[in-house]
């Protein structure tokens, strides 16, 4: 045991027992915090194949960050050859060790090899072995080499602005990135002294003006401290992620989700988020007004370190155009609705009236459901009336007279138990309707009624219902191929629920859909979502001709979308045509 | 011989070509975009606030045009102004040049730019209905009717209930303006009175975010039309329009004055429209970088040179400075002219 001890791997044992030791604590103090639904659907989920997936995907996004590929090639081989080249020179370095040295030996001779072993052919294939741990050394030096150049001059990856760390992490990402050049260095000057380096290591070593044993002894010691200072930091800092995010893509698999309340769960999201920043160029308040310090990586951080303000939770428009960029994939908006939580206002009388509703039968009927936004925009409920008289389609128009809102735009800003009010009375309206379809012409309401309700019937937005219509032939329409039209994905319906290709197809049906620069996923929020209750107006134009501009592109003679909201922003802005999917449909209606 | 372009054949630029052509040796070439002079005066049927006839006051205006030295160019819309010479060159006098939409230049030694407003685009509250409902109509539809001396209703019968509402795309930051447009309160509270004159039966409501009646005989009118005429004057904005089966318009509000919400069916809503600068007032203001916020024209100083622009020899008169009434229109086109005339002396 003696023979393979030395007093600089103190450093390094004390950094990884202290690494284990907080990372052990802190996971199951939030595991205990799991809410009761999340840990029933643990005990449901836990031995069934879902973790076959779970393993692919960690593979593939904490080892290989699949997602930061797509987006950047530089970008994802930073993140990768750190994570994956690390990863790798732990497990060969290990095999290493076992084939080198036999019979017992303290865990942290793999990671100070070299050191305890000099003879370079204790096993038959430890030349390979050699060299394959310096090119692994080699990938992960290359990694920090660009996340060095990334430091100072970001674009390099493709990204406009990064990350402004706390002095915290900069202090863990200093002890990080010496952890390699001083393996690099200790390994060189140990081949120098005893020719066991490889096509890395021996030739740098071969060079080196001063090889002795202090010179040695100084390097492996400042080795085993970057490392050991390393590990002590990193529960604390933005590198928790990198054992979180195999834990959160494992309950992710399982089936847990964020709820409304901040829970364990949410605990784990906060420290899978490695603060890349992908998020900042993402967001439309950073692109189009300069805010800074309210994206989600700033917004994460200041909940993991308890020093959220409410203006940076209230600012966000949830327009989730970050969360689709998000490589951890991680729950942003509800994050951000749990943090804006209003519950201790108490409103409880002001929901009276809502008993004095009465149900309908449309036993035979589909229900209608304009939303609150289409009565502002009384264009497209008038739409939707004409296309379900010439089908001949029965139907209920439910919030024609007395209307109350889905609640989404209360559960938005955090006004949990008054949504519910809402979305009881409403689940009882529909209910005792007795029909077995509802459609909606607001995208809020429709990711309502698809995610926060529990419906017993299918609910359709009104791009559905009308594509539904015209490809099953019951709907006949004009196409008019001398009309050139731009979509906008509204937040709600695209990125909110995945609806991109519906209108595209009603739109291409009627007239002829040309292509924005900036469409689906990566759509540009029209500014006026409810989502934010901090900007001004004049702020939330600036988005909003973003958003036009891109859809001008071309000269389009109509400007299409999906969302009341939406088209009353662009309508205020310009003179330039803006028209519901359905408005255009009814135009084209044919014999 | 000096010759006074002016652009805008409304009632600020015939009262102001009158003015000058009235001095020796002047020459007056005055622009006109449409086919007829006086365009927005054309719809009205009566004027604040004494009832007096619109079609009278065409009638004068036009014949101030009948002077040798008034050179009238109907359908000639300009689309350029500029000076082409320094103000020393000139002796303090700068030579302008403009050019129409056709491409033809026109000299002159001083412009007094009258382009005016044009009414706000109602389809732009889609809320409140106007070009969806026909029972949503706005002020200058309105009085074209009172015109043609005939109101009905969406379904073409005589109305029950009509309803106006106040600041449609004035004072409404969600609109863009933040102004307000000077003229809708008391021409709402003419119009219902009208109204309650032809159809005695009528019931009339106005809904307002304050009234205000600056104007000389204005607050008298208003209390006339309670007093006299029962109008009914509610404080509130309307939230949004819909229809009724019977084609009649149902309107959400809230009387502000009771603290309730309120739904009301009425046969005719009424959008009182705010004013914009016209589309010539726009294209001319940034020209000539006196554009506000808006588009409207801006001068050299409110109270004493109210008419000057920062380029000597161009001036602005009437509705393309804010909105104005007709009479603060041809006040401040008689001052324009007088200052025009000091500068060519």
């Amino acid at each position: 045991m003696s023979k393979y001890f030395s007093p600089f791997v103190i450093p390094f044992c004390i950094g990884v027992v202290l690494l284990f030791a907080f990372c052990i604590w802190k996971y199951i103090r939030w595991y205990k915090g799991f809410d009761r639904l999340q840990r029933a659907i643990i005990r449901k989920n836990i031995f069934s194949w879902k973790f076959l997936p779970a393993i692919w995907e960690i593979v593939m996004e904490s080892l290989l960050h699949r997602r930061i590929f797509k987006r950047n090639l530089l970008l994802g081989y930073m993140h990768a050859s750190i994570a994956f080249g690390w990863f790798l020179l732990i497990v060969v370095g290990f095999f290493e060790a076992e084939f080198g040295i036999q019979g017992s030996k303290p865990f942290w001779v793999a990671i100070f090899y070299r050191f305890f072993q000099h003879e370079h052919n204790t096993f038959p294939s430890a030349a390979v072995f050699t060299q394959v741990m310096d090119g692994l050394l080699l990938f992960v030096l290359s990694g920090i080499t660009i996340a060095f150049v990334k430091m100072i001059y970001s674009r390099i990856v493709g990204m406009k602005k990064a990350t402004k760390h706390v002095i915290f992490d900069h202090f863990a990402r200093v002890s990080l990135w010496c952890i390699f050049p001083f393996r690099l260095l200790s390994e060189s000057v140990t081949a120098a002294m005893y020719h066991n380096g490889g096509f890395l290591t021996q030739t740098i070593g071969d060079i080196l003006p001063f090889a002795n044993e202090y010179v040695e002894y100084t390097y492996w010691l400042l080795y085993s401290l970057s490392l050991g200072v390393f590990f002590t930091a990193m529960p604390f800092s933005r590198y928790m992620h990198i054992f979180t995010e195999v834990f959160l893509i494992y309950f992710r698999r399982l089936g847990v989700k964020e709820n409304e309340q901040k829970s364990g769960y949410t605990m784990y999201e906060l420290s899978a988020c490695s603060r890349c920043g992908i998020c900042i160029d993402a967001c439309p308040l950073n692109k189009q007004l300069d805010i800074k310090g309210v994206q989600s990586v700033y917004f994460l951080r200041d909940i993991r370190y308890k020093m959220l303000k409410d203006e940076i939770a209230d600012n966000c428009l949830m327009c989730s155009r970050c969360a689709s960029d998000c490589p951890v994939q991680l729950d942003l908006m509800a994050i951000r609705r749990q943090m804006r939580d209003k519950k201790e206002l108490d409103t409880k009388n002001n929901y009276r009236y809502l008993d004095t509703v009465r149900a309908f039968n449309a036993m035979d009927r589909v229900v209608y459901f304009a939303g609150c936004m289409s009565h502002l925009t009384p264009g497209i409920p008038d739409a939707m009336e004409k296309i379900f008289e010439t089908v001949g389609q029965k139907y209920w128009y439910m919030d024609k007279e007395a209307s109350i809102c889905c609640g989404r735009p209360l559960m938005q800003q955090g006004f949990h138990t008054q949504a519910s009010e809402l979305r009881r009375k409403n689940t009882q309206l529909i209910v005792q309707s007795h029909a077995r379809l509802l459609i909606t012409s607001c995208p809020i309401c429709y990711q309502s009624f698809t995610k926060e309700y529990k419906l017993p019937i299918k609910v359709m937005h009104h791009t559905e219902y009308i594509d539904m219509l015209i490809k099953s032939g019951k709907l006949k329409v004009n196409k008019d191929a001398s009309l050139k039209v731009t979509y906008h994905d509204p937040c709600e319906l695209g990125r909110g629920c995945g609806i991109y290709d519906e209108p595209r197809d009603v739109l291409n049906s009627v007239a002829v859909l040309m292509k924005t620069p900036e469409e689906r996923e990566h759509s540009l929020c029209c500014g006026f979502n409810l989502g934010n209750t901090v900007i001004e107006l004049e702020q939330q134009e600036k988005i909003r001709n973003a958003a036009l501009e891109n859809l001008q592109t071309g000269n389009p003679d109509l400007i299409c979308t999906a969302c009341p909201m939406c088209k009353k922003a662009f309508t205020r802005a310009t003179e330039a045509k803006v028209m519901d999917v359905a408005e255009l449909v009814v135009k084209k209606i044919g014999e | 011989m000096r010759t006074i372009a002016i652009i805008g054949a409304g009632p600020a630029g015939i009262e102001a070509a009158s003015v000058l052509a009235a001095m020796e040796e002047t020459e007056v070439l005055l622009f006109e975009k449409s086919a007829t002079t006086l365009d927005n005066l054309r719809d009205k049927a009566f004027l604040f606030p004494d009832f007096s006839s619109a079609a009278d006051l065409v009638e004068i205006m036009e014949a101030k045009l009948d002077r040798d030295n008034i050179k009238l160019h109907l359908s000639t819309a300009i689309t350029s102004v500029v000076s082409t010479s320094s103000a020393t060159e000139a002796g303090g006098i700068m030579a302008w040049e403009l050019q129409d939409a056709s491409g033809v230049r026109y000299q002159a030694d001083a412009v007094l730019v009258t382009t005016g407003y044009k009414v706000f685009d109602a389809h732009r509250k889609e809320e409140l209905g106007y070009g969806i409902y026909p029972g949503v109509i706005t002020s200058i539809d309105l009085e074209k009717k009172l015109k043609e001396g005939k109101i009905l209703n969406a379904v073409g019968d005589t109305p029950k209930k009509i309803v106006f509402l106040q600041c449609v795309g004035s004072r409404d930051e969600k609109s863009g303006n933040h102004y307000c447009s000077k003229v809708c309160c008391v021409t709402a509270v003419k119009q219902a009175i009208e109204v309650r004159k032809m159809l005695p039966e009528v019931e009339a409501y106005v809904f307002y975010m304050d009234l205000r009646m600056w104007g000389g005989g204005f607050e008298e009118m208003y209390r006339e039309a309670q007093e006299k005429y029962g109008v009914r004057f509610v404080r509130g904005r309307i939230s949004e329009a819909a229809s009724t089966f019977d084609g009649k318009i149902q309107i959400k509000s809230e009387d502000t004055l009771v603290g309730l919400p309120l739904k009301m069916s009425a046969d005719l809503l009424v959008l009182m429209v705010g004013m914009e600068p016209s589309e010539g007032t726009k294209t001319l203001t940034h020209q000539c970088n006196c554009a506000d916020a808006y588009g409207f024209a801006t001068t050299v100083n409110p109270h004493l040179r109210d008419n000057e622009t920062a380029q000597p020899g161009l001036y602005v008169a009437g509705s393309c400075k804010r909105p104005m009434s007709i009479n603060d229109s041809l006040t401040d086109a008689r001052s324009a002219a007088l200052r025009i005339a000091e500068y060519l002396k």
